[in-house]
């Protein structure tokens, strides 16, 4: 099997429009967590959420920078976002200018969990209020998942494989895991993979509290809401952005000179088939994954100094995890650390496993391991795991393990490793 | 230029994402200003509800440039 690294990445973030930007705000544990503004949420149970902040801002997103005016009237948020990380990334890894031939064989593995909900909420609204032939031309394809990687691959010319995920809190690690087996078999060379999501709307804020999904203990405080393993957690922060990795075949990345980050070794994916919301009592779904992806990456868990959770502060799914983790890693699990970076940016749903991908590959990069906020009085069984509260850490990282885990009981983890 | 040329081109520019001085009376919206069929179709639209006419499919096909669509619209007023 072909050999693949990651040769590019990009970012959109609560903490930052890039890369860099996000990682050194993580770094510095800041929160992008702040009372909802995109729309009035007096009246709902949650009135929290990890926003983008906008052009201006500190740490905020210029959407004019990557993407035309036309196209940010005509789609949803998701999709900018996911332009936007989408070019940072082929920039980065210096393949903007590829040749036609080079173009057959780089395509687009881009997705989201939900898509264009605020435009799908809108556009209903138009709908019912104005009537049939009222409601845009663009509606379909400006809320459609796969036009992330449609509008990619037309603003860069990528004839090969197009393809979206929709694993719904999964997707980001499973477009990557999806992409890297597309390299491998010989599909494609270059492959723009990730996820990204914005469904900070009523509709969405409403449905997933409904869901019990949500925190709402800390509308006051919001940036004290999202704090996975502490025993106060009470549900996810909605955070939103979008992250992508350019997947490169090996001996091309070397040839050309290009930068590598890392090797993906490893993808594992299981369905948990037990419930539509609620993890598995064992935690025997993000077990097996966790699993697969170990033994396709030959490494052992030795080799494996951080694992960036899935940890979205759920009472449960927090719980379930954390033994999971703990079950497979045995006698090593004091060896290793584990955090969670949605303590700091929120649960970006179908971008959750792309962003946090990205933050593993630059914990291998700089060696240092982002914190997990808020952990004040980590749950029971915490004991025995470097949780990484409250400031990050310096330490050895040869090997990163990232998980993601979704609603329909979808897991998927990756494995990657410096080269 | 007439009221209705002025609200025409600040839609034209809004919706296109166009400079200015591209919207001149003779522009095409396809050959000229990057749209496309359904940017058309969304143009249109837009000037029914910014205008108060009803522009039918027949009608809004024939609409090319910047100075059809002013003219229709000062024909339905």
């Amino acid at each position: 099997m072909r050999r693949v690294v990651v040769t590019g990445l990009g970012m959109v973030t609560p903490l930052g429009g890039d890369v860099e930007t996000s990682w050194k705000n993580i770094l510095a544990s800041k929160s992008g967590a702040a009372t909802i503004t995109r729309f009035d949420a007096t009246d709902y149970k949650c009135r929290i959420a990890c926003e983008v902040k906008p052009a201006g801002h500190e740490y905020g997103f210029d959407a004019n920078l990557e993407v035309d005016h036309k196209i940010q009237r005509q789609v949803d948020l998701f999709i900018v976002f996911g332009i936007a990380a989408a070019s940072e990334a082929l920039k980065d890894a210096g393949l903007t200018d590829m040749t036609e031939e080079e173009r057959l064989r780089a395509g687009c593995s881009i997705g989201s969990g939900i898509g264009g909900l605020p435009g799908i909420e809108s556009e209903s609204l138009v709908l019912a209020n104005k009537g049939p032939s009222r409601v845009s031309p663009h509606f379909v394809h400006g809320r459609l998942i796969n036009l992330i990687s449609g509008q990619v691959s037309i603003k860069y010319g990528l004839m090969g494989p197009n393809h979206a995920v929709v694993t719904a809190c999964s997707t980001g690690a499973h477009s990557i895991g999806d992409a890297a087996r597309m390299i491998a078999m010989d599909d494609a060379d270059v492959m723009l993979a990730g996820g990204a999501e914005s469904a900070i709307c009523p509709i969405g804020i409403a449905g997933f509290a409904q869901a019990r999904a949500l925190s709402t203990n800390f509308n006051d405080t919001p940036e004290k809401a999202s704090r996975p393993y502490d025993v106060n957690r009470d549900g996810f922060v909605m955070g939103e952005g979008g992250g992508v990795v350019v997947l490169e075949e090996y001996e091309r990345a070397k040839k050309r000179g290009a930068k590598i980050y890392a090797e993906v070794v490893g993808y594992g994916l299981s369905g948990d088939a037990y419930h539509v919301t609620a993890p598995h009592p064992e935690g025997s779904g993000g077990y097996r994954s966790m699993e697969m992806a170990l033994r396709k990456s030959g490494l052992s868990l030795a080799d494996i100094d951080y694992v960036n959770a899935h940890g979205t502060s759920t009472p449960l799914g927090d719980e379930l995890e954390l033994g999971a983790v703990k079950r497979l890693f045995g006698e090593h699990i004091g060896a290793m650390s584990m955090s969670s970076t949605k303590s700091a940016i929120g649960h970006l749903l179908g971008g959750a496993g792309a962003v946090e991908s990205i933050f593993c590959i630059l914990a291998l990069r700089d060696q240092i391991v982002p914190p997990t906020l808020n952990l004040d009085e980590p749950s029971e069984s915490c004991a025995g795991v470097d949780l990484v509260p409250h400031v990050a850490k310096e330490r050895k990282v040869r090997a990163v393990l990232n998980n993601s885990f979704g609603f329909g009981g979808t897991n998927a983890s990756l494995i990657m490793k410096a080269i | 230029m007439s009221e209705t040329a002025d609200r025409v081109k600040k839609i034209v520019v809004e919706h296109l994402g166009v400079e200015a001085e591209k919207v001149t009376e003779d522009a095409s919206f396809i050959d000229d200003l990057g749209a496309d069929s359904l940017d058309i179709v969304e143009l249109v639209m837009a000037f029914e509800e910014e205008f108060g006419v009803e522009i039918p499919d027949d009608a809004a096909e024939k609409i090319a440039t910047v100075k059809d669509a002013i003219d229709y619209i000062d024909s339905k007023q």
